[in-house]
């Protein structure tokens, strides 16, 4: 036994009996003491050549399988058009490139995992080697000797005497990063009041989203659910995604006697009230209006608001109530805003009015 | 004869009598008596309405009041039309089997017939949508993208952006639209059930609907390509993500485990 743990010097330690012949104290074993390596055993492809060289033949082969599956990826991406639909059985009609491409990028990406793998298992050394810990401060002397030159350095440069340079050097290290800091504000431009304002002014007709055409009175029935956007808003447009993300409207129609909040009451056309489609915790479209109830849920965080008491928060973690639009008809019996909503849509910022 | 007349002192003979006279009675009166009434209202409607009468009367008076006015267990009927009707008893969540936060589809125990006498008996408290007829929801000549449009504006928000149905608050839930006749995704949309809001014809017309049938009918079928493979229910990211992080990751331990588990030495401890 001690012949095959025989390089480590700690070895009398490790057995407990048959060494008790130099007193009891001393003899006592220590129970957690090192019990050291085992043995080094070889693998089949460090005694034999033929294995070994079977796994270089493995190893290599893997990482050609690997080499194949890209060029595969390749050719697929090549042959395959985007929108070609093919039935393969469990996953049933899926795209073919969508397909051939995850399945060759597998390939050659399993490829070279598994031939790493298989290559640091059977061919590279397996030797086993312990790496003693050692102290990780310096000796005394090596410190005594920095902190030397420390002092020498600060005598002979002057840097303790020499106030006025130290003070304009520490002033310039200082300020240099700043013109990295200014730099920043050519990202993009401020938002200004952007977020303050929608597209939703006085006499702006309310364009149904579903037909393109202005929205009646008598279109909206109690119970009903419709969604508006402000009249020459066009999807063509550049600015489309921004506009609508703040100016979408949802409309419905209350009985004036259900609608608890005077203001709401005020700010609505007989009974029909238009709230802002953007929740007010983190700006998701918010539409799950249960007719019923008259609460609105928004399906990000489950934020409820009661549109029938002016859009209190009821439950979740929007913190204020969905802005109201004031809307009122025209001359031609369309419904109209009558200015922009009172405070801005969607959720809080910094500096919001 | 004879034989007849040999046994009128039977017993029983006093009782045949009696039975065949309640008969005749009874059999004239059914015939005679509401000839009269007929006459007077011969329409096929109104004797629909009054055939759904009866079935109001018994089915759905309890909840809904002797006269359609509605009362604190049910909703007034007065004006909701016979496509509301259609909707909630051909679906079987009318007449609802218990009080709840929603009630839930179950099997109609009423035939076409009944459910349109009691369509027609609704119908007439007030106007409202009627049933609507296969030519306003055959979605055979409707164009499924602009529906897919329609729907992700309209409906994606509760029904989920393949229709597969969300959860609402308090125990109330949008059902999911898979494999749903086309006839009654379109009386929803025109009288809106329960907590779902209606679209009615005057902000989403006729053939905008027939569209968004048409969108569903083409995400539902087992034809319908799902360019990415496994669709994990087309709930979203959470199925993704529960899917790489369960599968995928447990994948990669097992292979690990695998790979570390077996030996290399020659000699197989």
């Amino acid at each position: 036994m001690s012949d095959e743990t025989g390089s480590h010097t700690d070895v009398p330690e490790n057995l407990p009996s048959g060494r008790g012949g130099h007193g009891d104290e001393v003899a006592k074993p220590n129970p957690f003491a090192n019990p050291g390596l085992p043995p080094h055993e070889h693998r089949r492809q460090d005694i034999d050549d033929k294995a070994a060289k079977h796994s270089e033949r493995v190893v290599a082969g893997l990482f050609t399988l690997s080499m194949l599956g890209t060029i595969a990826f390749i050719a697929c991406f090549v042959i395959f058009p985007v929108d070609k639909i093919v039935y393969i059985f469990p996953f049933g009609h899926v795209s073919a490139l969508n397909f051939s491409l995850g399945l060759t990028l597998a390939v050659a990406l399993t490829g070279i995992g598994a031939g790493a793998v298989h290559w640091a298992r059977t061919l590279m050394a397996d030797e086993e080697i312990a790496d003693e810990r050692h102290r990780i401060d310096a000796d005394d002397e090596l410190r005594e000797n920095v902190r030397q030159q420390w002092i020498t350095g600060a005598k002979e440069s002057g840097f303790g005497r020499r106030k006025l340079i130290r003070n304009t050097m520490m002033g310039a290290l200082t300020m240099v990063p700043l013109a990295g800091l200014v730099i920043l504000r050519d990202l993009g431009p401020l938002p200004e009041k952007k977020l303050d304002h929608t597209l939703w002014a006085k006499g702006k007709q309310l364009i149904n989203s579903n037909t393109n055409q202005p929205l009646r009175p008598e279109d909206v029935v109690v119970g009903s659910l419709t969604f508006a956007q402000p009249d020459g808003l066009e999807e063509s447009q550049d600015d489309f995604q921004q506009q609508i993300a703040k100016a979408a409207l949802m409309i419905i129609r209350l009985k004036p006697e259900d609608i608890k909040d005077k203001r709401e009451l005020d700010w609505s056309h007989q009974g029909i009230v238009a709230f802002s489609k953007i929740c007010t915790h983190v700006g998701c479209p918010i539409s799950l209006y249960e007719q019923q109830t008259h609460h609105v849920l928004c399906p990000c965080h489950q934020s409820t608001f009661d549109l029938s008491d002016g859009a209190r928060v009821l439950f979740g973690p929007a913190g204020h109530p969905l802005p109201q639009l004031r809307i009122s008809v025209n001359s031609q019996g369309n419904l109209i805003a009558l200015g922009d909503f009172e405070e801005p849509v969607g959720p809080a910022f910094w500096e919001r009015s | 004869m004879k034989k007849l007349s040999a046994r009128r002192r039977h017993p029983l003979a006093a009782l045949v009598v009696l039975l065949f006279a309640l008969a005749a009675t009874g059999g004239l009166y059914a015939v005679l008596a509401p000839a009269p009434k007929a006459q007077a209202d011969a329409s096929q409607s109104s004797l629909a309405i009054e055939q759904g009468k009866k079935l109001y009367s018994v089915g759905c008076a309890s909840c809904h009041g002797q006269s359609g006015q509605g009362s604190s267990n049910g909703p007034s009927l007065v004006g909701v039309g016979s496509a509301a009707v259609d909707f909630q008893v051909s679906t079987g969540r009318m007449p609802a089997k218990q009080p709840g936060p929603q009630v839930e589809a179950k099997k109609n125990t009423y035939g076409q017939k009944e459910i349109d006498q009691l369509a027609a008996y609704v119908a007439s408290l007030g106007p409202g949508p009627a049933t609507p007829t296969k030519s306003q929801y055959s979605p055979a000549n409707a164009d499924a993208a602009k529906g897919g449009e329609l729907f992700r504006t309209n409906c994606s928000q509760c029904h989920n952006f393949v229709g597969k149905g969300g959860a609402l608050t308090e125990g109330k839930f949008a059902p999911t639209l898979k494999g749903i006749k086309a006839k009654d995704v379109y009386e929803a949309m025109q009288t809106g059930p329960q907590n779902m809001p209606s679209f009615p014809d005057s902000t989403m017309p006729s053939d905008a609907k027939a569209n968004i049938i048409a969108y569903l009918k083409a995400v539902d079928s087992a034809q319908s390509p799902n360019p990415g493979g496994f669709t994990l229910g087309t709930i979203g990211p959470v199925s993704e993500g529960l899917f790489a992080w369960v599968f995928g990751l447990g994948a990669l331990i097992a292979l690990a485990t695998w790979v570390a588990a077996r030996t290399t030495k020659a000699k197989k401890s």
